[in-house]
């Protein structure tokens, strides 16, 4: 395809590199080096698309990131992206776009009818309209207003791609590469500061791209030029182009998106699509330039109308033409640039519409030199639609009209400077009569701003600000080089009259983005929404993806006129980050699916998968719930033969995840009973007991046996799930509470693997994996024994005769390393015994078959007498959470207990949650007493049985209550019993 | 927000846990419940400089008392809990 509207010569494209690209299905060309925007513009496309609310027609009105109008749906697929922005978007060979929310085509999209309603779509329309009746909302008012409205589709599948994110941390970084921004860094770099240089565009140089201009008496593209060289031979110094500072954090921490491979089809094979950086800098230099700001008159959003300053990008930067034949429309001294361009690249130039009541006579003879008349007054009226512009109407001062012909309209209403960063921790900017301009009133300890975003727009003054605040920057980060001289440019005057809306007939756009109409604020500040903060929400201004970036500061000066106030009274919203729509996947990283969070294997972990385990999440950890065997139809029946094995032979089961901390020191044992209810000083060695530790608050913490290795060695344990959170208590305590005590702690969760051995024949399959010198006796190694061990082969393990399954029972821990190949030798040695792997569920079957209070009792909300375990108290001692937990409500006497349960239909299944409520009443929360906590199916008893907290339950022993549970719709009765349903006195353990 | 560790050196937030207040003092034993209950439940909540707990898990495991103000995030001084393992070290 020809690019009709391409110049023959000039611009940094690469007229060598053509690239094929389609919008809406029509196969189009650029070159390298172009935008998407800026290839259309070359191909003539004027219309890109349709206004969120109206439909109308839109087309492209920036060159950057500030884009409101041309936002487009790019690639397809997974990988279809809404709301891109084709100012921004580079092009590449096999680009695929398409326009947004038009039906059934952009040239003749259904809803543009919406425009025939406009009078009722005014701003609060949805407010007004959408409130009755309220169920209305939700199943027809929502849905047909977010297909009506809205903006591009994302895409419905997961991103293929990969995002990464990494920190960087420098002396000095700067946002920006225009003149500012490099000669901050050149001024920082000389000076030995290691400096960062973010860039948005995916080519440093700013406006130097665009506007030229003379540095050093050099031509800018060769002073940009011989800069860069400078700048890349400074081994501190990087650039990092398409990558935006979007945030500022606390600590001089810095947020920046850059887009590794944005712009390509797709990302390289191992290689990320975006990399969210957080730079941690020193100082910070915001040298992100200024927007160029709209004027609002009736047309503004025709296709065709466009900043002057993306004018001269098109032509001067990538040499397109974004039309034949231009008019102006301006308020100031720099706009009359893009008519020395357009004049330059040889388009004509149709008129000069100049809202100051004077001009400068190099510009009154450029006119009559260039053939054009200059209107004094103001454009009025856009005759055009989807086709673009096509006539103007002029209010001239004075009164008369006039009217002009030309297909695009240049328009300048002054520069905004980009305060965002230096704003983002509420700070507000201050008002600038001079340039009639927000400018940055302090900013975030270490920043400052420099060059445009400062409000200083001339040539030379960018270059001194930027190369004083970088050279600043330097020293105050401790960097004394020479910084040399700061390059050299002429000031232009900046003469400007305020200019923000001109009265006419049709609509005029504040906000194209969200279709906000100068008056829609009018009618905001009519109905009393006269704050900026209510005058933002109420008519959606500044809301949508740009954030406002062209239209926040028109809006406020319109509301300040309509209320008579000035704008700084009027003020501006609070600046929030980012400064770009920033990806969730960004965000996210590497961290999604399955590497959304750490996943945790135990040291059996590998043997269990062979074995064919099936896993279940604890927290990070895999732990292996059950092992079935070929021929068992469900879960249940694995669980069963589990248990049944290990109460009839021997099983084991890996508990490695329980958290494991040593504890040293001559004052160890004291330190343990300042934490746990009980006491551990008397301790003997060679000896276990179970612990409970407190809240201070007097509700359970967690629990765990501890046992006493040495005289000044205890080796704790914890349950899977607190692990961490215990170590952090215990070191709060140990380095907080109690300094004075002598105590260290460790943690070895991870150095030990641990195995539970359960079942009648445990000592005989112990008796083949470890020395026989050791004595495993009922004497030589009695309950809750606890000792260091060789095994069979030299290996120290500690052995501990504890016992959570109720059986004869050990826990044995070998070093992690040794983990798997001590799961093999237990099932080489355990084939004469039957020896059977068990998984969590049947661990959890035995427990409560056993009445072991676990996770669902120790819920945050019992005590240590609600467990049954009141018992363990010392009353000797001080300890965390003592005083707590004798206050009244913890201790009185109907507070809810835990006892067992069993249905009274032996055939009926029992689930937790159910609530409890006494026998013949209806259910309601005024007779709750309680609810199932834990349920199993016991081989052993061969029903369903389970463990509920009860209101005074240990008194009901017998007694028949009802268990209710709505949220399954299921209603029976259970009766209350000991909680300990298996060998009661305990005769199996000590065995 | 960073935190300088008297042990580690300047770090990012995402090392440490943040507790809380850092003033209320632990009540000897034998102290009486409205005492106690004080301790565990009256916090202050200072719009301005406040010594906070917070622990550094994701370095040395040292228990920090860090000076900050609650309104600027600006972190003034950063100390050792008594029993962290230090009892001075280099500003």
């Amino acid at each position: 395809m020809s690019q009709s509207h391409r110049l023959a010569s000039g611009g940094l494209v690469d007229r060598a590199a053509p690239l094929n690209f389609s919008f809406d299905g029509k196969s189009f060309s650029g070159f390298k080096g172009d935008t998407l925007a800026s290839a259309l513009v070359a191909n003539g496309v004027k219309l890109v698309g349709r206004s969120f609310k109206y439909h109308r027609p839109r087309g492209i009105l920036t060159a950057g990131s500030e884009e409101p109008n041309a936002l487009v749906e790019l690639r397809t697929g997974a990988r279809r992206e809404a709301n891109t922005k084709a100012t921004t978007a580079e092009l590449y060979d096999g680009l695929e776009a398409a326009s947004q929310n038009r039906w059934p085509s952009l040239n003749f999209d259904v809803m543009s009818v919406n425009q025939l309603f406009a009078p009722i779509f005014v701003a609060g329309f949805y407010y007004k309209t959408f409130m009755w009746p309220a169920k209305f909302w939700e199943a027809i008012y929502e849905p047909a207003i977010r297909r009506a409205a809205g903006l591009g589709r994302a895409a419905v599948v997961p991103d293929p791609d990969h995002y990464d994110k990494a920190w960087a941390h420098c002396d000095v970084v700067i946002a920006g590469s225009g003149p500012a921004g490099l000669a901050a860094a050149l001024a920082a770099g000389r000076s030995g500061a290691r400096v960062i240089l973010c860039e948005e565009d995916f080519v440093p140089g700013g406006r130097l791209l665009a506007d030229g201009g003379t540095i050093d008496g050099l031509p800018a593209a060769e002073w940009l030029a011989r800069t860069l060289a400078e700048l890349g031979s400074l081994p501190d110094v990087r650039i990092m182009t398409r990558t935006t500072l979007f945030g500022v954090y606390d600590g001089g921490t810095y947020g920046a998106i850059e887009r590794v491979n944005d712009h390509l089809p797709q990302p390289p094979e191992h290689q990320v699509r975006q990399r969210l950086w957080r730079i941690v800098a020193k100082r910070c230099v915001v040298a992100a330039g200024a927007l160029e700001r709209p004027i609002v008159f009736a047309g503004n959003d025709t296709p065709g109308v466009m900043m002057a300053s993306a004018m001269r990008s098109y032509i001067n930067r990538y040499a397109a033409a974004p039309a034949k034949r231009i008019a102006l429309f301006t308020n100031n001294e720099d706009g009359w640039h893009t008519v020395e361009v357009a004049l330059g690249a040889g388009l004509q130039v149709a008129a000069v519409i100049d809202a100051r009541a004077e001009i400068s006579p190099a510009h009154r003879s450029l006119a009559s030199k260039g053939g054009f008349p200059v209107l004094h007054g103001s454009v009025s009226g856009v005759d055009g639609g989807k086709t673009g512009v096509r006539k103007l109407s002029v209010s001239l001062t004075g009164g008369a009209r006039a009217e002009v012909e030309a297909d695009g309209l240049a328009v300048s209403g002054g520069w905004n400077p980009t305060v965002g960063l230096t704003s983002y921790h509420r700070g507000r900017p201050k008002w600038r009569d001079d340039i009639a301009a927000f400018v940055p009133d302090g900013a975030p300890p270490g920043m400052v701003a420099a060059g445009a975003a400062n409000g200083a727009f001339g040539l030379g003054a960018c270059l001194r600000e930027g190369f004083e605040a970088g050279a600043a920057a330097a020293r105050d980060a401790g960097r004394a080089g020479n910084a040399g001289s700061a390059p050299v440019a002429d000031d232009e005057a900046f003469s400007l009259t305020p200019l923000w809306h001109v009265a006419g007939k049709g609509k005029a756009f504040v906000d194209q983005q969200h279709d906000v109409t100068a008056s829609d604020i009018e009618l905001a500040q009519r109905e009393g929404f006269e704050s900026v903060e209510h005058l933002k929400r109420y008519t959606t201004l500044g809301m949508a993806t740009d954030q406002g970036k062209t239209s926040n500061v028109a809006g406020l000066a319109i509301m300040a006129a309509v209320t008579g106030k000035s704008i700084p009274e009027t003020g501006t919203t609070i600046y929030r980050p980012p400064y770009v729509p920033v990806a969730i996947g960004a965000f996210a990283g590497h961290h999604r699916d399955e590497n959304f969070h750490a996943t945790r294997l135990t040291p059996l972990h590998h043997w269990a998968a062979e074995q064919g385990a099936i896993f279940v999440d604890t927290g990070l950890w895999k732990r292996a719930q059950w092992y079935p065997r070929a021929g068992e139809k469900d879960w249940l029946e694995s669980v069963t033969r589990e248990v049944k094995a290990v109460r009839g032979g021997v099983g084991f089961c890996d508990v490695s995840t329980l958290g494991k901390i040593d504890v040293h020191g001559a004052d160890a044992g004291a330190f343990l009973d300042r934490v746990y209810i009980n006491t551990f000083s008397n301790l003997a060695v060679g000896k276990a007991r179970y612990g409970l530790m407190l809240r201070e608050d007097g509700i359970v913490y967690d629990d765990g046996t501890t046992s006493r290795l040495a005289e000044e060695h205890y080796f704790l344990t914890t349950t899977t799930a607190k692990a961490g959170l215990v170590m952090q208590h215990l070191e709060f305590c140990r380095q907080v509470l109690f300094p004075e005590l002598d105590v260290q702690l460790t943690s070895v969760s991870d150095q030990w693997a641990q195995f539970s051995i359960a079942g009648p024949k445990t000592r005989d399959l112990l008796k083949e994996i470890v020395d026989p010198s050791e004595d495993l006796s009922n004497e030589g190694f009695p309950f809750m024994g606890a000792r260091e061990v060789a095994l069979r082969g030299g290996v120290k393990a500690r052995l501990f005769r504890i016992s959570f399954s109720g059986e004869m029972a050990f826990e044995i821990s070998v070093p992690a390393r040794y983990g798997e190949a001590m799961a093999r030798n237990l099932m080489i040695a355990g084939q004469p015994f039957g020896v059977t792997p068990y998984g969590t569920e049947a661990l959890g079957v035995m427990r409560i078959e056993k009445g072991h209070v676990a996770g669902p009792e120790l819920s945050g909300t019992t005590t240590a007498a609600d467990l049954g375990l009141g018992k363990m108290t010392s009353t000797k001692k001080d300890f965390i959470g003592r005083v707590m937990a004798g206050r009244e409500a913890l201790v009185a006497p109907d507070r809810q207990v835990v006892v067992g349960i069993k249905p009274t239909d032996k055939a009926r299944r029992l689930r937790s949650g159910a609530h409890i409520i006494p026998k013949g009443e209806i259910p309601g929360p005024d007779n709750d007493q309680g609810y199932v906590t834990s349920v199993c199916f016991s081989p052993t008893l061969d029903q369903w049985i389970g463990l509920a907290l009860i209101e005074r339950g240990r008194e009901r022993i017998g007694e028949i209550v009802h268990a209710h549970d709505p949220l399954r719709g299921e209603d029976y009765d259970v009766e209350i019993c000991n909680p300990v349903f298996y060998d009661p006195d305990g005769g199996r353990q000590r065995g | 927000m960073r935190i300088t560790c008297p042990f580690c050196g300047e770090r990012e937030l995402g090392e440490f846990t943040y507790l809380g207040d850092a003033k209320p003092a632990r009540p000897a034993p034998g102290a009486s419940e409205d005492e106690v209950y004080d301790y565990v439940y009256l916090r202050d909540n200072i719009a301005g400089v406040m010594d906070e707990s917070w622990y550094h898990g994701g370095g040395c495991r040292a228990w920090l008392k860090v000076t900050r103000n609650t309104l600027t995030h600006e972190i003034s001084a950063v100390e050792p809990a008594p029993g962290a393992g230090a009892r001075q070290v280099a500003k």
